[in-house]
């Protein structure tokens, strides 16, 4: 595959790079809302650090983004300045933590998602993003790893945090429908060599969520019809919220040094 | 329900291969596991570390702080253990 | 990280007194302090010692704790993505901070959950600068700035004290804490380079944290009528006011730098004295504060309270799970 200095960039490719952007972006911006609130200070560290380490991937995808587009955008431009319908993260990523079940779940789904994601994409045609994936794998093998295991302790631990870890499944487990949805986008991508379609994806990510929502002693939703569309610029109604707090300040002040 | 504390652990980091590992602090976790990665989230943020040791508290086993007449005083005056108790002629000195 | 002079009157530990302790004991353990010798977990103390570290290693973690919330305001609305992560990470710090303290604590012989259940209750103090509110994005290049500033003045001192785990512990602290004041005066330098309505929002947040950051330091040396024990026990080595007019001499020279006024008009440089003169601290304020009457006394606590009871599902949870993963062990082997 041709490095990308040769390559023209598609729209595809641009938007490819930023649904990656806006995934660690909007995800990164939820798990920071735990910091100072965690159950136990051994979690706050981690769940910090674990939102470190996406808001981190977030400034490297919409730096490369914003390289990709051309128009002399960087990365807050891209974080801070689009309108909502620009946002191509998975609704899954904005959904809110209501409680710490909750965030463990979806950390957990979105985690073992990511990891099959930055494997694929070592080898991109990209190099920049292979180089991006290279970094981010490592990552994300550990928020999987840990986010597995507070799954299991908390499906296999209380009732109440049974009651609790199921009830989160079942509001989430629809919304994962989403990321594996055959689009346009990913055909193209995919067929230029910059990353796999996310929806060849989905029998791995199978095999490595249901051993773990089974040791969990969860109970699996059937799949339904549901589809969210957060990647196609339409998002849910938390969605506006999360952006208006997280936008507030650059668009108070326009021309503000920070 | 009974509330109960988690267990606690001592954290041990080495910080580079070639050293030792070294005793830096503790963490509570439930299992080893927990405790492995949450001595990583707690102590390694800044490249402290390689490896980590993590041991329950409760199975540490420490001398009695009393009893340190007795277990450190007499190796006091074994004075030719050290290399410096030995005078030898200059020629020979630095060996 | 945060102390603020940790000796206020009316919080001295109730215990018997010492005269029933072991006499041999206290004078090994006198002639030890007196060489500056460390003191370490297992070795026998004056009770008096343990309680007056236990409250002050445990203040100085709540502090951390509840540290974490006024800057913590602010990480969700953090204006570019390079302050999301420093702010982040610096919150997250003081977490590991209060954490770290809180293993010290315990190898006095006290449980952290004990510890916690003394700060939710109110029975515990922590430091009352949280208790001031973080009204704009400033406020956190002034934490930084100066709060902080003022706390590494407080906490230096402690890398030495003569308890060994508080020592190790405070040099771990400081160690990450040079990073924390350093990234408060690079945000607000970047905000003094922009824009005029920046500017004003920086000199704002410096009018409403100077007085509080030298409060922090804690009342006067004549009123401090537990600092001489704590000296004696090699546990504070430098008094509320020395360590006040350091931070006063090293703050001056970097409001100019950063082109700030720092609202006090006494403020000025006393050549016999070679320090800077400065204005009569609202000692009232202070009492006010302390006492539970700030702005924000009430929601500190509450906000600790809430993610302590509803994390309480979790605790458990773990708990349990390890407990029925430990029996399924046993079964097997």
């Amino acid at each position: 595959m041709g490095a990308q200095m040769t390559m023209q960039t598609t729209p595809e490719h641009l938007e490819y790079v930023l649904r990656l952007g806006d995934a660690a972006l909007i995800h990164g911006q939820r798990l920071s809302e735990w910091c100072g609130h965690a159950p136990v200070l051994e979690e706050d560290m981690a769940m910090a650090n674990m939102a470190l380490d996406l808001i981190g991937q977030a400034r490297l995808l919409l730096s490369h983004a914003g390289k990709l587009e051309g128009q002399g955008r960087d990365e807050d431009a891209l974080a801070f300045l689009r309108h909502e319908g620009e946002y191509r993260n998975p609704t899954l990523c904005e959904m809110p933590n209501t409680d710490f079940a909750h965030t463990i779940l979806k950390a957990f789904l979105l985690g073992s998602f990511s990891l099959l994601l930055w494997d694929r994409l070592g080898g991109s045609g990209d190099l920049e993003l292979a180089a991006i994936a290279a970094k981010s794998l490592k990552e994300a093998r550990y928020h999987a790893e840990h986010t597995g295991d507070w799954v299991i302790r908390l499906g296999d631990g209380t009732e109440e945090s049974h009651r609790r870890a199921q009830a989160a499944l079942d509001v989430l487990w629809p919304y994962t429908n989403e990321l594996f949805a055959p689009n346009a986008t990913d055909d193209a991508v995919s067929a230029a060599g910059i990353g796999p379609a996310w929806s060849e994806l989905a029998a791995d990510w199978e095999a490595a969520v249901l051993p773990v929502l089974q040791h969990a002693t969860l109970t699996v939703p059937a799949r339904t019809p549901f589809q969210s569309t957060g990647k196609f610029g339409r998002h849910s109604e938390y969605m506006g919220h999360l952006l208006a707090h997280m936008q507030h300040l650059p668009r108070s002040f326009p021309g503000a040094k920070w | 329900m009974e509330r109960k504390e988690w267990p606690l652990w001592e954290i041990f980091v080495r910080s580079r291969n070639g050293l030792d590992h070294k005793h830096c602090g503790s963490v509570h976790a439930t299992d080893a596991r927990m405790a492995l990665q949450v001595a990583r989230d707690v102590y390694t943020r800044r490249q402290e570390g390689v490896s980590i040791w993590a041991v329950k508290a409760s199975d540490i086993v420490a001398s009695d702080p009393d009893a340190k007449p007795e277990l450190f005083d007499p190796a006091e005056d074994k004075i030719y253990r050290h290399p410096t108790f030995y005078k030898l002629p200059d020629e020979v000195d630095h060996m | 990280m945060y102390t603020q002079a940790l000796d206020i009157p009316g919080q001295q530990p109730k215990g018997k007194p010492d005269a029933v302790e072991n006499a041999a004991y206290q004078a090994e353990f006198d002639a030890r302090i007196d060489a500056g010798a460390t003191i370490e977990a297992k070795d026998w103390m004056p009770e008096a010692y343990r309680k007056t570290l236990i409250r002050q290693i445990s203040q100085h973690a709540h502090s951390e704790i509840v540290g974490m919330l006024p800057e913590g305001n602010w990480i969700s609305r953090a204006p570019s993505l390079k302050r999301k992560a420093i702010l982040l990470a610096k919150v997250q710090d003081e977490g590991g901070h209060g954490l770290y303290l809180y293993a010290a604590a315990e190898t006095l012989g006290v449980s952290r959950d004990e510890l916690t259940e003394a700060l939710l209750s109110g029975k515990a103090k922590y430091s009352s600068i949280f208790n001031y509110p973080t009204l704009t994005w400033a406020d956190v290049g002034v934490i930084g700035w100066l709060v902080d500033g003022a706390a590494i003045m407080n906490q230096i001192p402690l890398c030495k004290c003569s308890y060994g785990p508080y020592a190790r512990a405070m040099v771990r602290v400081c160690k990450e804490e040079s990073f924390h004041q350093r990234q408060g005066f690079d945000a607000l330098l970047a905000m003094m380079g922009g824009t005029e309505a920046q500017r004003e929002m920086v000199q704002d947040a410096v009018n409403r944290w100077w007085w509080p950051s030298l409060m922090m330091f804690g009342p006067h040396d004549a009123d401090s009528p537990n600092s001489g024990q704590s000296m004696r026990w090699g546990i504070k080595r430098i008094s509320n006011d020395e360590l006040r007019q350091k931070f006063v001499d090293a703050t001056v020279p970097q409001a100019k730098v950063l082109g700030v006024t720092l609202p006090d008009p006494d403020l000025k440089w006393n050549e016999d004295r070679g320090h800077y003169d400065f204005g009569t601290i609202d000692w009232d304020e202070f009492w006010n504060v302390v006492n539970g009457h700030g702005q924000c006394n009430v929601d500190r606590l509450a906000t600790r309270v809430k993610a302590w009871e509803d994390g309480a599902w979790v605790r458990e949870a773990a708990i349990a799970h390890a407990e029925k993963q430990a029996a399924r062990e046993k079964a097997a082997a």
